[in-house]
């Protein structure tokens, strides 16, 4: 491997880079997926190949292949610096670095069970148990209840020295129910509705009792067929952890992507409404509750790692303390033009793809005091959302949209009733601004998504992200008309 | 079989094939995709991220009486071939069985679309790519306002080899060119090409069009959220289609009950006629699926009666019909896509569209949609790009994004016109061939500050 990484990146200096970098990395991957008790999928990938990113004359180029050879190494060390040449006749402002030390060692995701030890057989019998335990309740349509694990295996090398390397594990698993009658189709999911994720092994799988949970879940989605539409108006809402860690995703993780600020994702994803004027000015973007760490040493995280694909050692960067913007996710191209290091959240979705500005583990700090049900019970009227089931937000991350799968009334503290197809809007600092109860950290749980979209030509992100539940006031409930 | 890198793209399924059933599997699927795609992009004026790769990927297919497995590579060695065949075969071996499996799809003809390759657009070089850049940035620099976009090439190569007897292999060429105006007081545009051939994607005229908008929507107002009539731009359609293709037209959909499918059930105003069309050149054409099955021409909406889905080989069997040709990578649990839609054209021409709104607005595209009840196809998401208050059939002046919650059904029931006019756009199914349509009312239920 490292005849090709050196081969890679003498031959861009020769060709004239004034900086290299090159990834080479394989990727395993294995999935299972079961439709209402039977095994509908369950297959298993290898993909392996290298990525060259080049700064010539202040511009960027990049060029990939899945052909590991010292030949192949050199041709699309020549592609990168050609494409870089191009990219430098349309070129305003030449790309500056920030120093940093270069990069050495090795990380690998602690696990206890390696996922790909277990045995197949095994794993399909421990989901299948729990697909046919939400199946079998009377009044379910379908189930569809999956499993997946990824590790890659990642060498990073740079014209500044560097050398890493890295060995990440992700494991992820759900059950879902789903009841159908005439036009309404209600749905349950456990322990989100894209899955439980962490980087970890096959004890997390273990860990989360997806069989235990499946009968009750199925239950409550068969009794949402029946329940009352949820009611509009201006509500108090208290947000279970698993809508919550998408609430932090889409209107605290993304807006505060340094990239999108500056409008380098503007013609796809959009930009950002925290533009750095508001970090000079101390901009409030949520009440003094509200703290927000990306966190890439977080334990089980999946933006959890030892070093960015730029070699910048992972870290823990404030973005919003006591409610008041104070940092970004960036890179070693963008941390220098608000005066900052980078924060090391620079990540490819593998080998032939660019590093991107994304998430790591973005992380709503827990609040000593109330506990989640201690929230509930100091709630008067209120509604209970949990477990997210679509999701918008406008191209500066201000106006968002969430259904949720499921609400429960709130009287004089407590839970009651259900009520189907919740949903609920607002802009994202006011929302922010008006929450007054976090959980503390007896509900303080580590959730991610593995299918965060951004870029072009499109990349899939694994991010973390560890919430607790939340209360927020005067929310505006139930929109459209159905 | 159009060209070298098709029949090299066919040897190598043909070859991993060979080594799936020396592993004593009944049947066996090798399907090879074989990419070399480019993209530059732009930002602030200025060409910001530029990137090439080369890519193959094997996915193979092994079947042990009613036991299916699958396994994928990007490894073209011997040695790669055969572990992905005992990877793929292991799986089979331990899965439980099907037991509506219908076997692997058997031969159909297929028919290459020679509009569905150009040579220009695989041999597009980055100089190429960074002068349509360098055009759109031209545009916007005359207009006074940033560029921002993208510029993708690239040549898809796909093979089927099977135990049934398919062999089939293409090459199809895409290109796309997007881009955002940004402009002072707020104001942005957008506008979008896509083609088999680069060449003839207008890299100026898109930036004129995005440009002139962001000029015109400058100092947006707010406007409250509630029900207009809208005239949807081509781009703002795409997402009609997109998401009722997803939510409705898949076999698999319908034999869910997840989908607002029943035949004959009318969905549309008359103006709505809507299929699945492989091989018009009007699009991006691809003349086989994933499965190696022939694409067949699937009418989906007819003056606005639900008339058909797309199957591939498995959802095909259930019901008791052939595959029309739309199956994906195995393995599948999201079922067939029609990836190649067509809207048919109606008489009006954008100006008409407008001059009917008495009171209504004007809605560029929309952004980050997302369905809110499936069944009904209600959709979230906001507009972006371009809104503007129309009056007594005339533009009055831009307005700030809204969000809406919508069902697209009700929209295509409330479609009252059709532009005559129609655009090649991608969605994130596939290509897309669509007018732009006035529709009388539309449900927004929210605003933002931009």
């Amino acid at each position: 491997m490292k005849e090709l990484t050196d081969r890679a990146l003498d031959t861009a200096n020769v060709l004239g880079a004034e900086y290299a970098d090159v990834r080479v990395v394989r990727r395993r991957d294995e999935s299972i997926a079961i439709k209402t008790g039977r095994v509908e999928g369950v297959a298993s990938g290898e993909s392996e190949g290298f990525g060259v990113r080049v700064l010539v004359d202040g511009a960027w180029g990049f060029a990939a292949s899945h052909v590991l050879t010292v030949a192949e190494a050199d041709r699309i060390a020549g592609e990168a610096i050609r494409i870089a040449r191009a990219s430098a006749t349309a070129l305003r402002n030449r790309t500056v670095l920030d120093d940093r030390p270069a990069a050495h060692g090795r990380y690998e995701t602690p696990l206890v069970e390696d996922p790909f030890e277990v045995p197949l057989e095994a794993k399909i019998a421990d989901l299948l148990a729990a697909d046919q335990a939400a199946a079998g309740v009377k009044g379910i349509a379908f189930t569809e209840s999956s499993y997946a694990a990824q590790r890659e295996w990642k060498t990073f090398a740079a014209t500044d020295g560097s050398l890493t390397e890295q060995v990440i594990t992700h494991v992820g698993s759900g059950v879902e129910a789903n009841a159908v009658d005439g036009d309404e189709h209600q749905r349950r999911s456990y322990p989100d509705s894209g899955g439980g994720w962490q980087a970890a092994g096959y004890e997390y799988i273990r860990g989360l009792g997806l069989k235990d949970r499946a009968e009750s879940l199925a239950d409550e989605a068969v009794a949402l067929l029946a329940a009352p539409q949820c009611p509009s108006g201006q509500f108090t809402i208290v947000l279970d952890p698993s809508q919550l860690y998408l609430q932090v995703h889409e209107s605290c993780g993304h807006p505060t992507e340094l990239d999108r600020v500056f409008g380098t994702e503007a013609s796809y994803a959009g930009t950002s409404f925290l533009t750095t004027d508001k970090l000079d000015e101390g901009f409030r973007y949520g009440s003094d509750l509200i703290d927000i760490v990306a966190d890439a040493t977080a334990p089980g995280g999946m933006g959890t790692f030892g070093w960015d694909d730029e070699g910048v050692a992972a870290q823990a960067v404030p973005l919003i303390q006591s409610g008041i913007l104070v940092g970004y996710l960036s890179s070693r191209e963008t941390a220098p033009r608000i005066g900052r290091q980078s924060s090391g959240a620079m990540r490819a979705d593998s080998w032939n793809r660019i590093p991107l500005i994304r998430m790591t583990n973005i992380n709503l700090l827990p609040k000593p005091g109330m506990s989640l049900d201690e929230i509930v019970a100091d709630t008067d009227d209120g509604l209970y959302l949990a477990s997210n089931r679509s999701w918008s937000i406008d191209d500066r991350r201000l106006n968002f949209q969430f259904a949720t799968e499921v609400a429960y009334e709130i009287k004089g503290g407590k839970k009651g009733r259900l009520f189907k197809n919740p949903t609920y809007t607002g802009i994202t600092y006011e929302f922010w601004r008006s929450c007054d109860a976090v959980g503390d950290a007896r509900s303080y749980v580590m959730l991610g998504t593995p299918n965060c979209g951004k870029g072009e030509p499109g990349q899939t992100g694994h991010v973390g992200h560890a919430v607790p539940g939340a209360r927020f006031r005067d929310v505006r409930v139930g929109v459209g008309k159905w | 079989m159009n060209d070298d890198r098709a029949r090299d793209a066919l040897a190598l399924a043909e070859a991993a094939l060979a080594e799936a059933l020396r592993h004593g599997v009944s049947e066996a699927e090798a399907l090879v995709m074989a990419e070399d795609s480019a993209l530059t992009r732009f930002a602030n004026s200025e060409i910001h991220q530029n990137v090439a790769e080369t890519n193959v990927v094997i996915n193979l297919r092994c079947v042990v009486g009613r036991r299916v497995g699958v396994a994928s590579s990007g490894r073209t060695d011997q040695e790669g071939l055969r572990r992905l065949a005992e990877s793929a075969a292991a799986i089979a071996r331990v899965v439980d069985e099907l037991e509506d499996w219908s076997g692997l799809p058997g031969p159909t003809e297929t028919h290459p679309v020679a509009a569905g390759y150009s040579p220009a657009t695989a041999a597009a070089s980055p100089e190429f790519r960074a002068e349509a850049a360098r055009a759109v940035i031209d545009a916007a620099d005359a207009a006074g306002v940033v560029a921002y976009g993208s510029f993708a090439t690239g040549s898809e190569s796909t093979a089927v080899a099977n135990s049934k007897g398919i062999r089939v292999g293409g090459t199809r060429t895409t290109s796309q060119l997007i881009t955002v105006s940004m402009g002072p007081a707020g104001g942005t545009g957008y506008a979008e090409s896509a083609a088999v051939d680069a060449q003839t994607i207008d890299a100026a005229a898109l930036g004129r069009e995005a440009a002139a908008k962001a000029r015109a929507t400058a100092e947006a107002v707010s406007i409250e959220p509630g029900e207009y009539p809208v005239v949807l731009e081509e781009y703002a359609v795409v997402d009609l289609l997109d998401m009722l293709g997803y939510l409705g037209f898949s076999a698999l959909a319908v034999q869910e009950e997840r989908s607002f499918f029943e035949p004959g059930k009318r969905i549309g105003s008359e103006l709505i006629t809507v299929a699945d069309d492989g091989r018009d050149p009007a699009g991006l054409p691809m003349w086989f699926d994933y499965e190696g099955v022939a694409k067949q021409r699937v009418e989906l909406i007819d003056r606005g009666i639900c008339r058909g889905v797309v199957y591939d080989a498995q959802t095909a069997a259930r019901a008791g019909v052939g595959s029309t040709g739309h199956g994906l990578p195995a393995p599948n649990p999201y079922g067939p896509f029609p990836l190649n839609m067509v809207m048919a054209a109606g008489t009006a021409s954008r100006d008409d569209l407008i001059a009917g709104l008495d009171r209504g607005l004007l809605v560029t595209r929309f952004h980050y949609t997302n369905p809110v009840h499936p069944k009904l196809a209600i959709v979230t998401g906001m507009t972006r790009d371009g809104t503007f208050l129309v009056e007594g059939g005339r533009i009055v002046g831009p307005v700030r994004n809204l969000r809406y919650t919508q069902s697209y059904l009700d929209a295509l029931a409330g479609t009252v016109a059709v532009a005559r006019d129609r655009r090649t756009l991608r969605g994130f199914l596939g290509g897309v061939v669509v007018p732009a349509v006035r529709i009388e009312n539309w449900t927004f239920t929210g605003g933002t500050e931009h």
